[in-house]
């Protein structure tokens, strides 16, 4: 091939630049010490670390512009650390880089397979090893081996299994019932509508019943959040309206978005906030999503009095709560 | 007795027995009422602690709230808002506001501690409601219990004022105050009047002693030393992924360079 048609030439090594310190004695004294001081540094950095951990008192603080009141005992501990840590690699990395040898060399490359005779050797000697272990001639050990093994892979199956069986209706239940009593979370006592003021807020749970245990599970799925509102504030239908009492209007405290508790009620603008995404959703109007990556609205739960006068739930919810799922019926 | 049967019908009788009479009336009188005394006293004070209040109030308040504290575009009615939250609102310096903006902020009060007392007094004579509290009478060294305290803190609280008592951001430019450094009956008063955005919590619904053991949580959180070091605001991922990503990620970045440049 002529040199012309080559489309680019080799352009070989760039020509090797010394550096100062190659050249210059003065700047190589001055680099080696660069270089005992970085290591230094890291070595008075391990001394701050042991006398911090043995010899600073844990309730001392010390004032930082910025950080303010800081703990010095951890603070020292954690300088320490970082100094004795980062010094040592600043300080390989700046003598590597100004006095260490910096010529390019050039290392061939060799194939990767093995000398002939080295893999004979290898083969043989595999060989040699099974006959002496006599697998070909005791078939019970190597059946037994090949069941052992098998067997071994079967938790593995057990284990994945436990990522079911699919919840099925069971995220649609809560345990709010027709004429579940509402109880204050925490504290359990049943409420009456006198009990909260026009702008109050309730957190609430349904009773639990005689023996009835409440796992987190169950609060992740009942929590309620009671409001009282003035009753001509509301903007709802015939039916939501119904579900009202006497201004006090309950919602589930799960978020329709991803299930945090939504619980940040802004008196003023009767808007119910998610802390986790700011879905907003207005209580005037049965918590319709106002902003935010909510779908839908909170579901409202139907709310009425007993003979006594306590606040208990209408009916179940009529949606499941909180976040989509696929077997999700509404 | 023979004293009082010889001189009975003296010309002097009459008249002594008179004056012992009404000597006698005049002291029990006194007597009886001597202990209403201070109240009929306090009864007039307060009437002037009112009338102090209602000058105060056309003076500083009634431009928004109304001559009559009847409320106004801009302000609320004050009318049944009781002195608790007179004594939260002024006491915090929120009230008068500075400007027309989304928040009453805290800041130095307008108002001193008297001035307050009667501006109290004042809305609290146009209807009933919550009364003022001092923090004497906030018991919640005595009769809190953090752990309690911490529990109705996570669950009432914790989503607008933050899980440290930090304070938050609501919508549009408001924001849940921090709680660090208030005053337990401001804390308390807030709680029974529900102040701006903030709802109300019964007393039914978180009992008086549980209000005092979430002013012990809170109290405690604000004692809390930083033994990991810096607290960073204590707000959590915000601040921390801030320094991280900028100081921690912009030294990594530096480090990278200095790395691959060549030593001349």
């Amino acid at each position: 091939m002529s040199k012309e048609l080559e489309p680019l030439s080799d352009p070989g090594l760039p020509e090797h630049i010394h550096r100062r310190a190659d050249t210059d004695p003065i700047a190589a004294k001055r680099a080696e010490q660069q270089v005992a001081i970085l290591f230094s540094l890291s070595a008075l950095g391990t001394v701050l670390f042991i006398y911090s951990f043995f010899f600073v008192k844990e309730d001392v603080f010390i004032f930082l512009p910025i950080l303010g009141n800081t703990n010095a005992h951890q603070l020292g501990i954690g300088l320490g650390m970082a100094a004795g840590l980062f010094f040592i690699g600043i300080g390989a990395v700046h003598w590597a880089k100004t006095l260490m040898p910096d010529q390019e060399v050039i290392a061939q490359r060799h194939e990767f397979k093995s000398e002939p005779e080295d893999r004979d050797a290898f083969v043989k000697a595999a060989k040699e090893g099974a006959e002496v272990a006599g697998l070909g001639r005791r078939p019970l050990i190597k059946r037994t081996l090949i069941g052992a093994a098998a067997l071994a892979g079967l938790p593995a199956v057990f284990m994945l299994r436990d990522l079911g069986p699919l919840p099925g209706k069971e995220l649609e239940k809560t345990n709010w019932k027709s004429g579940t009593r509402l109880v204050t979370d925490p504290g359990d006592r049943p409420i009456k509508a006198s009990d909260l003021e026009v702008g109050a807020v309730a957190q609430v749970l349904p009773e639990l019943l005689p023996g009835q245990k409440r796992t987190l599970e169950d609060i992740g799925k009942d929590a309620v959040l009671l409001i009282r509102l003035r009753p001509a504030e509301f903007q709802l239908d015939e039916e939501r309206l119904s579900w009202t009492h006497e201004g006090i209007i309950a919602f589930s405290k799960i978020c329709s978005h991803m299930g945090c508790a939504v619980a940040l009620y802004e008196q003023t603008t009767k808007h119910l906030l998610c802390p986790c995404h700011q879905s907003t959703f207005d209580v005037t109007r049965a918590a319709k999503v106002i902003f935010g990556p909510a779908a839908r609205p909170l579901p409202q739960l139907a709310i009425t009095v007993d003979a006594e006068g306590n606040l208990i739930a209408k009916q179940p919810f009529t949606e499941a709560v909180g976040p989509s799922f696929w077997e999700r019926s509404s | 007795m023979k004293f009082i049967s010889k001189y009975r019908r003296h010309k002097f009788a009459t008249p002594l027995l008179l004056v012992i009479a009404l000597s006698a009336l005049g002291f029990t009188f006194s007597a009886a009422t001597a202990a209403p005394a201070s109240n009929s006293m306090s009864a007039s004070a307060k009437s002037t602690l009112v009338e102090e209040g209602q000058t105060i109030f056309l003076k500083g308040c009634s431009s928004c709230h109304g001559l009559n504290a009847e409320g106004g575009a801009v302000a609320p009615s004050l009318i049944g808002v009781g002195a608790a939250s007179v004594d939260f609102q002024v006491g915090t310096g929120r009230m008068p506001m500075q400007d027309m903006s989304q928040q009453a902020m805290r800041k130095k009060p307008v108002y001193n501690e008297e001035q307050t007392a009667a501006l109290a007094a004042y809305v609290a004579s146009l209807a009933p409601g919550p009364a003022s509290l001092k923090n004497e009478e906030i018991t919640w060294e005595r009769d809190g219990n953090t752990a309690d305290g911490g529990e109705l803190f996570r669950n009432n609280c914790a989503m607008c004022h933050n899980f440290a008592g930090q304070g938050g951001a609501l919508t549009q430019g408001k924001y849940a105050p921090t709680l660090m450094g208030v005053e337990p009956k401001h804390i308390y008063e807030a709680m029974i009047t529900g102040p701006q955005s903030m709802p109300v919590f019964s007393d039914k619904i978180i009992t008086p002693q549980e209000k005092l053991s979430i002013i012990k949580w809170i109290k405690a959180a604000e004692s809390e030393p930083n033994l990991g070091g810096a607290s960073l605001g204590r707000v959590g991922p915000v601040t921390e992924g801030l320094l991280i990503w900028v100081f921690g990620l912009g030294l990594l970045i530096g480090i990278a360079v200095w790395l691959t440049a060549k030593a001349r």
